[in-house]
């Protein structure tokens, strides 16, 4: 009998997954799906607000619950997976690092736009003095070549970074051009290669396999396939399709569809779907988070959210720019009214 | 009337750039420029500007003939901590635009009073600069309870020093809005965008306020932009200020802010408009205390005995 191919998967259900909740998760909460994945046996679970530590804020939304309570509720029951936060540089610092560590968090996931890695140097490196893992995310990667992603990868790497993972936060990427990103990383890197993606044209899972058949061993995932845009990688289905496809996971695949099923389907206070908006953004390649930041100023100004997002990539806006939504909304307001005049 | 000599520390990007500013001065007069790299541009170009220069940075400078009162240092945090002492030792006013923030946090439309005498004064950061001057605005108005910014900026003018440790812009900008424009908590954002061509500086400042009343907002917001464009002409409102009560039914207001800055171009690129804001008020800075200096202002208060 050979060994079988193990894959990691990081359930980020309470972290990317707080988007679709719009960052509303209680302590009780989170304790139960944090149960639940531990049981099922899934390796790293994450906890964080959907834009990372310190991202309770206006501009991305407030937590209902300090971002530590939740961190500390996952903590106290995970029994023998990792727990994970998420920071990006620029919107959390060190300091939240280490307070997320002093609560057990065990995995750092430090994620910066593509071609800005240099920023994360000082926090990849606290992490690793630590002790713990790190994933360094190359976010909105659909927007850089594959040299240019590998050269940002080997700064992760050379910064201390165990694992980098091309990170498709528009959901824009095919298989094929994921598949050349993965084999530029690992074509340049000595670490592990990873991806991250999301569903907005419907491709998260099959991107994923993509990523795996070039070499890719991390992969992210969310339960019911919440997470931000169209939502992320359903945990449950990758399991599945990973499992006939002859991988090992270490997940049970019955109890991770009753995770999704019985504990996390309930907490959704809508279905994370691919409606038009989370697919214009997988088509003109904008950021998944800005969805609802986009749908609420669409409604508050009466525009379609749809030319919003289409004005922001036109300003070829990166994440964490949430601030621009609202005032591309006033602007575009402010053009219907004058063309209605005219 | 006879303007203050001043005298450049750093022959970089930004020393070049704050030397033209300085040459515009109707209060300041730049005397010399030390750097430690001799065939630098920045060297070059001031002695075309016909001033002294000296390439053995901080002790070349301090052993010159030429006098003068003011010293910008436009170094780095680790240089200007070696210099802050010598500098004060040879009684030069220090106004550092790095982020050693040896001395007190100033930004000259704010708080700069309250430092009259100090021998070293710090710029805060190129965000603190652009937002804490409107959170002090909104301040005068009511009670500011939270602030937050986000800063955006081209990832071009952002320099090695700034994105090894860019931390230290989120927490000095946020204690800056806290401690000078006088939010009860205060929170920064920085955003580094790759795209081409570069973007101009832009930030965004949310204020929740106990309670106000619109017109007032806006007037002392407007007043206040104003008073910023004397020093940097590119500084500029986005869009019409946006005042939402907040959703919980209180009486307290959030008012956002959309600011541009653009660069004069002097020497950095005008898209830099967040260094440009910092050489700016960096003149600013000097021009002020240069008035203290011809009033005999310059002074600490004399402490009061009580009896």
């Amino acid at each position: 009998m050979s060994e079988k191919t193990f894959i990691h998967i990081l359930d980020s259900s309470l972290r990317d997954g707080s988007h679709a909740l719009s960052h509303q998760y209680t302590a009780a909460q989170v304790s139960s799906v944090a149960r639940g994945l531990d049981d099922a046996g899934v390796e790293m679970i994450e906890v964080s607000h959907g834009d990372g530590l310190g991202g309770s804020t206006v501009t991305y939304g407030f937590s209902k619950q300090s971002e530590m309570e939740l961190i500390q509720a996952a903590a106290e029951v995970i029994k023998n997976g990792k727990l994970a936060v998420l920071l990006l540089p620029g919107i959390g610092t060190k300091d939240d690092l280490k307070m997320a560590a002093d609560y057990g968090a065990k995995v750092a996931q430090i994620a910066t736009h593509v071609t800005e890695a240099d920023i994360a140097e000082q926090h990849i490196g606290v992490a690793k003095k630590m002790g713990m893992e790190v994933i360094g995310m190359l976010m909105l990667s659909h927007m850089a070549s594959p040299e240019k992603i590998a050269e940002q990868g080997k700064l992760m790497e050379s910064f201390g970074a165990d694992v980098v993972l091309v990170t498709d936060s528009a959901g824009a990427l095919l298989p094929d051009t994921v598949k050349q990103r993965v084999a530029a990383l690992r074509g340049a890197l000595k670490i592990g290669v990873g991806f991250h993606g999301h569903n907005n044209l419907s491709l998260a899972v099959a991107n994923s396999v993509a990523a795996i058949e070039e070499g890719a061993r991390w992969i992210d995932a969310c339960t019911c396939g919440l997470g931000a845009g169209s939502g992320n990688t359903p945990t449950e289905v990758l399991t599945a399709v990973l499992d006939k496809m002859g991988y090992e996971t270490g997940i049970n695949l019955w109890k991770i569809m009753d995770v999704a099923e019985n504990i996390v389907r309930p907490i959704m206070p809508k279905p994370v779907r691919i409606g038009k908006v989370s697919l214009t953004m997988g088509y003109a390649g904008v950021y998944s988070s800005f969805l609802l930041h986009a749908d609420k100023a669409a409604e508050q100004f009466g525009v379609d959210a749809r030319d919003i997002l289409v004005e922001l990539g036109k300003r070829k806006v990166v994440g964490g720019q949430e601030d621009m939504i609202v005032e591309v909304a006033m602007m575009l307001a402010e053009k219907q009214k004058q063309d209605a005049r005219a | 009337m006879e303007k203050t000599a001043v005298a450049i520390l750093g022959s970089g990007n930004i020393g070049t750039d704050l030397m033209y500013k300085l040459k515009r001065s109707k209060f300041l007069r730049p005397v010399i420029m030390a750097g430690i790299v001799a065939d630098s541009e920045g060297l070059a170009r001031a002695r075309q500007e016909g001033l002294a220069i000296t390439s053995e940075g901080i002790e070349g400078l301090l052993k010159q003939k030429e006098t003068f009162e003011i010293v910008f240092d436009a170094t780095t945090a680790g240089a200007h901590k070696i210099h802050a002492p010598l500098l004060r030792d040879a009684k030069k006013i220090a106004i550092d635009l790095t982020p050693a923030a040896v001395g007190p946090y100033v930004i000259p439309l704010v708080n700069l009073e309250e430092h009259v005498g100090e021998s070293n004064l710090n710029l805060v950061s190129c965000g603190g600069q652009a937002t804490v001057p409107l959170v002090s605005a909104l301040d005068e108005v009511a009670p500011v309870e939270y602030a937050e910014i986000v800063a955006t900026i081209a990832s071009k003018s952002a320099g090695p020093g700034t994105r090894q440790n860019i931390d230290e812009f989120t927490d000095t900008t946020a204690r800056g809005l806290e401690k000078i424009g006088h939010a009860a908590r205060g929170k920064a954002i920085i955003v580094l965008n790759p795209a081409e061509p570069p973007i101009l500086m832009r930030n965004t400042v949310h204020g929740v306020l106990t309670s106000a009343d619109e017109g007032k907002i806006l007037r002392s917001i407007e007043s206040m932009v104003g008073r910023i464009k004397e020093y940097v002409p590119g500084y500029r409102l986005r869009a019409k200020p946006l005042i939402q009560d907040l959703s919980n039914g209180s009486s307290k207001k959030k008012v956002t802010l959309f600011v541009e800055v653009e660069g004069a171009g002097d020497f950095l690129p005008k898209y830099a408009g967040n260094l440009d804001i910092m050489t700016s008020a960096a003149v600013k800075v000097g021009e002020e205390i240069s008035r203290h200096l011809r009033a005999g202002t310059w002074k600490k208060p004399t402490a009061e005995v009580i009896q």
